[in-house]
């Protein structure tokens, strides 16, 4: 458990997990983060402003939409639920952290925005908060993820950000992230780094969920309107975390179940920081960590780029720990082939990452009681246009 | 409180002397090769040396101590091998080692194990790239306990606060990074300036590194600094050999011009 050395209280631990383990260079800015944030939220323009933009923007709310077709085909006694985060603007959840983080960044004068990007959904996310801000975007995003997510480079260009490659160690999403803190090490004057996802160093994965938590506030006076009652479980897929956090936040206080699903990979490796990994510290959070007995980490696999990443929020690790949500996973065969599944029996083709909640979701129906009949959300956190060269050549 | 970094760096100032500190990563290129680049600087004249942890994923360091550490752990290099260099530096050169590595290697290998390997070794002090101040107590408290200490790092961001707080905390010697920026990125602007505002708020000898690329640059520190380290223009050079013997008198040569050219500059500072 949490070595001695650690400290276990203070802002921004989860449980003992979280914390700030990054460079000197960076503290008194993470800390002026900080500040911003906290001041931001005391401030309701900040919250009134935020709002327009999510609405009027980004199209929030997304819909709740009930898959009947999935529903009959999966459990007919079953009430599936969809939470459709592959409507906003963008075409992922990213939008709703990149919205408000560009607000903030701007609040506090920055003029240069620096992202990392494994999908590519968060890079396009800050891409377009950048274009509609007018500020500087540069995002690295790892050679292997430029190649298979090529739509999301041309669009990151289109909307006016440097989309930078990197080659090195395994050439995706945690490389990309190394480098994105080192430019942010390099020019931490004028640049903002917006992270993607519930990681980090403190403040980062607490801004990070609160600008998420929208997704599961919605969803919860959506699933009251509509069935009069809290669903059975919420499942959600787990690259860093950010849209399983965001919808799980507005359930934490009730009985239902929270499920999280990590990709399984396949012979080629696994991306299960929760799963199969063990607690350590990486990008400046203590959390789990897939690493060897020395302490290096071990690259992540996946067919979904996005949850191609070996660590996790340190907000799961307490989840997981504390025994409130359960961390499952999915391999890239049961994503590819849920993806094709869903596109076909509803007409919604969902990202590869958020295809692993999906198959989870069939999974778990296929086990139970067939005469129970449990309601469930599942968090379609982006759409699938992104993956087509990839599933093109996995579906005959 | 008195540690064996302590005495070492007092010495060295007491003396008048300005410590040319090279960097080295471990098992790179190779262990073998590795221990005659120790020599070399033993040879030239240095005192201290940080020998680097090898990580997978090094936020801080530029490409070329990437590239080496890379190739490290491609060779099998591991913190219990780096510990074991260190203590064939101290035993077997005379060199007073220090250990600059990622806090996941110190977590995993067991921070109390650790410890006394640095001690049993004859390693002055640690230096923890991504431990700042309000994370560090735990280990320098533990490190301390050995008899070794742990170093901080500044950075030209860090405020009047936080290098009082660093001036309170810190024992041996203090790290000024002198830009804000990875390894080998090049010299900040105005050392001076700031190596006297961090003197205001810090009575320890100010070690600078980050990016001193040659002797010059060496020199132009050195009028303002107790220390100069010197990481990746040691590991450019090791890249840059075509054979391991090329490797060391290249690394040898390049430190025995920077120890002259440094011990000519006169300092009034300090
Ligand atoms: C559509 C989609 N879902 C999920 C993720 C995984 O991120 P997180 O776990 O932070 O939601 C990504 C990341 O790129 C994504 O694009």
């Amino acid at each position: 458990m949490n070595p001695s050395i650690l400290r276990t209280d203070g802002p921004g631990r989860f449980g003992g997990y979280g914390g700030q383990f990054v460079p000197e260079t960076l503290v008194p800015c993470l800390q002026e983060l900080d500040e911003a944030r906290l001041a931001a939220a005391a401030d309701p323009s900040f919250a009134a402003e935020l709002a327009l933009l999510s609405a009027d923007y980004a199209g929030r709310p997304t819909p709740l939409y009930r898959a009947r077709r999935l529903e009959q085909a999966w459990a007919p006694r079953a009430r599936l639920y969809l939470k459709r985060e592959d409507l906003n603007h963008t075409g992922s959840h990213k939008i709703n952290n990149c919205l408000g983080q560009i607000l903030l960044a701007v609040r506090m004068g920055k003029t240069r925005i620096v992202a990392e990007t494994g999908a590519g959904q968060h890079g396009v996310a800050t891409a377009t908060v950048c274009a509609l801000a007018g500020l500087e975007c540069v995002v690295y995003m790892g050679q292997v993820d430029v190649a298979r997510q090529a739509p999301n480079v041309a669009r990151m260009r289109l909307l006016g950000a440097q989309v930078v490659t990197v080659t090195a160690g395994s050439a995706t999403l945690k490389d990309a992230t190394s480098e994105a803190i080192r430019d942010w090490v390099t020019n931490v004057k004028g640049t903002h780094y917006i992270i993607g996802s519930t990681v980090g160093p403190h403040p980062y994965p607490t801004l990070v969920r609160d600008f998420q938590a929208v997704i599961g506030r919605e969803a919860r006076a959506q699933i009251l309107a509509k069935e009069g009652r809290l669903p059975d479980r919420v499942i959600a897929c787990v690259g860093g975390g950010s849209n399983a956090l965001g919808i799980f936040s507005g359930f934490l206080d009730d009985p239902v179940g929270l499920f999280g699903v990590e990709a399984a990979g396949s012979g080629l490796g696994h991306s299960q920081a929760l799963g199969r990994g063990r607690p350590g510290v990486l990008h400046g959070s203590y959390s789990y960590l897939m690493q060897d007995d020395e302490g290096q980490v071990i690259p992540a696999h996946s067919v979904a780029a996005g949850l191609d990443y070996p660590g996790v929020g340190p907000e799961h690790s307490h989840l997981k720990d504390s025994a409130r949500a359960d961390y499952r996973g999915v391999d890239d065969a049961a994503a590819l082939a849920a993806c094709a599944e869903v596109s076909r029996l509803e007409g919604i083709i969902p990202a590869l990452e958020s295809s692993h909640a999906l198959a989870f979701c069939k999974e778990q129906l296929a086990k139970e009681d067939p005469h129970a009949a449990p309601l469930v959300i599942v968090n379609l956190s982006g759409r699938g246009d992104k993956d087509l060269a990839g599933l093109t050549e996995a579906t005959p | 409180m008195s540690t064996l970094l302590t005495r070492t760096v007092n010495g060295l100032r007491d003396a008048g002397r300005t410590a040319v500190v090279p960097f080295l990563t471990a098992g790179y290129p190779d262990l073998q090769t590795s221990r005659r680049l120790l020599a070399a600087a033993a040879a030239a004249g240095c005192r201290l040396v940080e020998i680097g942890v090898p990580f997978s994923d090094p936020v801080a360091d530029g490409p070329a101590i990437q590239l080496a550490s890379r190739r490290a752990l491609d060779a099998g290099m591991t913190l219990a091998g780096a510990v074991d260099l260190a203590g064939h530096a101290a035993r077997e050169l005379g060199l007073v080692p220090v250990l600059m590595g990622y806090l996941n290697p110190v977590l995993a290998y067991g921070p109390e194990r650790f410890g006394a390997a640095c001690a049993g070794a004859g390693v002055a002090g640690v230096i923890v790239p991504d431990l700042p101040l309000e994370e560090a107590a735990g280990l320098r408290a533990l490190l301390l306990e050995h008899g070794v200490s742990l170093v901080d790092l500044v950075a030209p961001t860090t405020g009047p606060g936080r290098l009082a707080a660093y001036g309170r905390a810190a024992t041996g010697f203090l790290y000024l990074v002198s830009t804000t920026g990875v390894t080998g990125a090049g010299v900040g602007q105005d050392i001076a300036g700031y190596a006297a505002r961090v003197r205001t708020h810090c009575a320890l000898p100010l070690y600078v590194g980050f990016g001193i690329g040659d002797a010059a640059s060496a020199v132009r520190v050195a009028a303002d600094a107790d220390g100069v380290i010197i990481g990746s223009a040691l590991q450019r050079l090791v890249a840059g050999a075509a054979t391991p013997d090329a490797a060391v008198a290249a690394v040898g040569g390049f430190l025995q011009e920077v120890t002259a050219a440094v011990a000519g500059v006169h300092r009034d500072s300090g």
